[in-house]
């Protein structure tokens, strides 16, 4: 079993069950756990980057591909029927994983970032003009940032950004100062890549409706690590990345409202988002096929929706409950290093550590834990104006998934004591 | 390589923590500005070369500590010697940087720099160690320099290993 019961004892003699990862069991389906790297077992702390992949989800690109795979939405035949149940059923497995009232509003993309390339081609081009205010946050990841500069470039648009404190919380009261008549949309992380940081999504959303501003968030970062309502949130548009939640690469998703997604306009134009085609007009398919040009990658989204059967097995309330402890834990040690600053401190925080150590570049550190097998990420994390903001060019992010434990926190600890002693 | 001591040996780490030639020189004839938008490394040149020698050479900007010491330690190697001679150091300290001189059987003039032989298998590394070289190369070239106006700019980005005389067409 992945999940035990456990009853735990409370002050006053209070019993309450609980649900434990099994670590050793959750570990057991990763095989790239047991890897060794410079001699020494993986240490894989880069998960907000991309998390590895278990053998049930591995097992199931396997099937499809030996057994199942043909072209979908096309031919008669046994396979290309096969394909097409299990890509939708793949659909649904999304639908029900965030939520969404219907499949028709989840939609397959490469990644996250075509799914905000979508919305601001299909939306954005079409409802966002000259003098429009585009609203971003400070946080955002270069994916949430760069589409809607093209797009203010092109419509003479403005970009307002909202600011944030120094422990990485964004400012509440200017974010509400932001929205005059003019402002149009609204573009923001749910998580934050490089710090962590947990954003009060559903506050935000709600005044942004009270503005009649719809609302994009870019959720990569949040869909492996805590449940999803994107009814409940409220959100007209919800991006996630299957990579980042133990599927492949090459797939993503884009929610987004019906209502909103039947008067946008298509992204890419091709087969399969079409219902006829003269060379005088072409009328599209419904949604969400109208958003889906082409040959999708079908096996990448079969394998999305058994990551997802993987997640939902494991609970994704436990999945947040363990990556807290971790998050705790590791934030105790490190901040009890002498030279070394945790860069986010957000009240509210995913399982991200970014850290600098005094007087090391980042990627000095990131290659000597290397050296002892241990994989962080080093850089601007894709998050340059979040750099800017604590003046720092990079930092080290240590990013925790389930399979981790307490143990790697100490190599990881190990490690950064070592860094300052070479460079002491 | 699993020992990081055999790179981060006490020369770099003493370069990075005192860098010598550290600033600008005024009224240096030749300027070139390096960037490795990866890791933030940043590398500012400015070079008197006199009579086909480089008289004075000094650089400053903010790195890793690979980067900056072994724009540290070029500053030294190359003061005094010629352009040619410097382009040739160019040449053999890429080609050890990425594997393709063989240090124990091939003539070089690289010396004490023989200690940045390491970054070879640390592939993301190699643009860290080499970006002091190629800004030098494109300080050199008053050609490429005139190319990106008075001031040339190189950048690393996305080139594992950029050839030298190509930098200013990455940007």
């Amino acid at each position: 079993m992945k999940v035990e019961r456990m009853t735990v004892e409370g002050m006053n003699g209070e019993r309450t069950d609980i649900d434990r990862i099994n670590i050793d069991q959750v570990r057991a389906d990763f095989p790239i756990l047991n890897l060794k790297v410079s001699g020494k077992p993986l240490v894989y702390l880069d998960n907000a980057a991309s998390s590895q992949m278990p053998q049930p989800v591995i097992d199931r690109i396997v099937r499809y591909q030996s057994q199942e795979h043909a072209n979908i939405h096309r031919a008669v035949h046994y396979l290309s029927e096969l394909a097409t149940k299990e890509f939708e059923a793949a659909r649904i497995k999304v639908q029900h994983f965030l939520k969404a009232k219907e499949s028709r509003e989840i939609i397959f993309t490469r990644g996250t970032t075509e799914a905000i390339n979508l919305v601001m081609h299909g939306y954005g081009r079409a409802f966002i003009g000259k003098g429009d205010e585009i609203i971003l946050s400070a946080l955002e990841h270069h994916s949430n940032i760069v589409p809607w500069q093209m797009l203010a470039q092109e419509k003479g648009a403005v970009l307002r950004v909202i600011p944030m404190n120094d422990a990485g919380e964004l400012l509440i009261d200017e974010f509400e100062a932001l929205f005059n008549a003019k402002t149009k949309f609204l573009a923001l992380s749910h998580v934050s890549n490089a710090l962590g940081t947990v954003n009060p999504v559903k506050a935000m959303i709600a005044f942004a409706h009270r503005h009649g501003v719809p609302v994009l968030l870019d959720g990569a970062q949040a869909a492996p690590h805590q449940s999803l309502d994107v009814q409940d949130m409220d959100c007209d548009f919800y991006a996630f990345s299957g990579h980042k939640m133990c599927g492949p690469t090459g797939i993503g998703v884009l929610y987004g409202k019906a209502q909103l997604l039947e008067k946008m306009q298509p992204y890419q134009g091709g087969g399969d988002m079409i219902l006829s085609v003269t060379f005088e007009k072409t009328t599209y398919n419904v949604i969400p096929y109208k958003f889906e040009a082409g040959t999708p990658p079908i096996m990448a989204a079969i394998a999305l929706g058994a990551a997802i059967d993987y997640l939902n097995g494991i609970g994704l309330s436990n999945i947040e409950a363990y990556e807290k402890e971790l998050l705790d834990y590791a934030t105790e040690k490190v901040s009890a290093l002498n030279g070394v600053r945790i860069i986010g401190t957000a009240a509210k925080k995913a399982a991200v550590l970014s850290f600098e150590i005094n007087g090391v570049h980042p990627h000095d550190v990131g290659t000597i834990l290397n050296g002892d097998g241990i994989a962080i990420r080093t850089g601007h994390h894709c998050a340059q104006p979040v750099m800017q903001r604590f003046h720092v060019p990079a930092t080290a992010r240590a990013s925790f998934a389930f399979y981790n434990t307490k143990r790697e926190i100490d190599k990881l600890v190990d490690g950064i004591r070592k860094v300052q002693e070479m460079f002491s | 390589m699993s020992d990081m001591r055999q790179l981060y040996q006490e020369v770099i780490l003493d370069h990075n923590r005192k860098p010598r030639n550290f600033g600008s020189i005024l009224g240096a004839n030749r300027h070139a500005e390096g960037h490795n938008p990866l890791c933030g490394d940043h590398i500012k040149l400015s070079v008197n070369v006199l009579d086909d020698k480089i008289e004075t050479i000094a650089f400053e900007g903010d790195g890793c500590a690979i980067c900056k010491a072994s724009a540290s330690m070029m500053t030294g190697a190359v003061k005094g010697k010629t352009v040619q001679d410097a382009e040739i150091m160019v040449e053999e300290f890429r080609g050890m940087a990425t594997g393709t001189l063989d240090l124990d059987n091939q003539a070089n003039h690289l010396g004490k720099l023989k200690v940045f032989v390491g970054v070879k298998d640390l592939p993301s590394r190699v643009k860290c160690a080499i970006l002091p070289w190629h800004t030098l190369h494109a300080a050199l070239n008053p050609v490429l320099s005139l190319v990106e106006g008075a001031e040339s700019s190189i950048s690393t980005e996305g080139e594992a290993d950029p050839v030298p005389g190509t930098g200013i067409g990455e940007e």
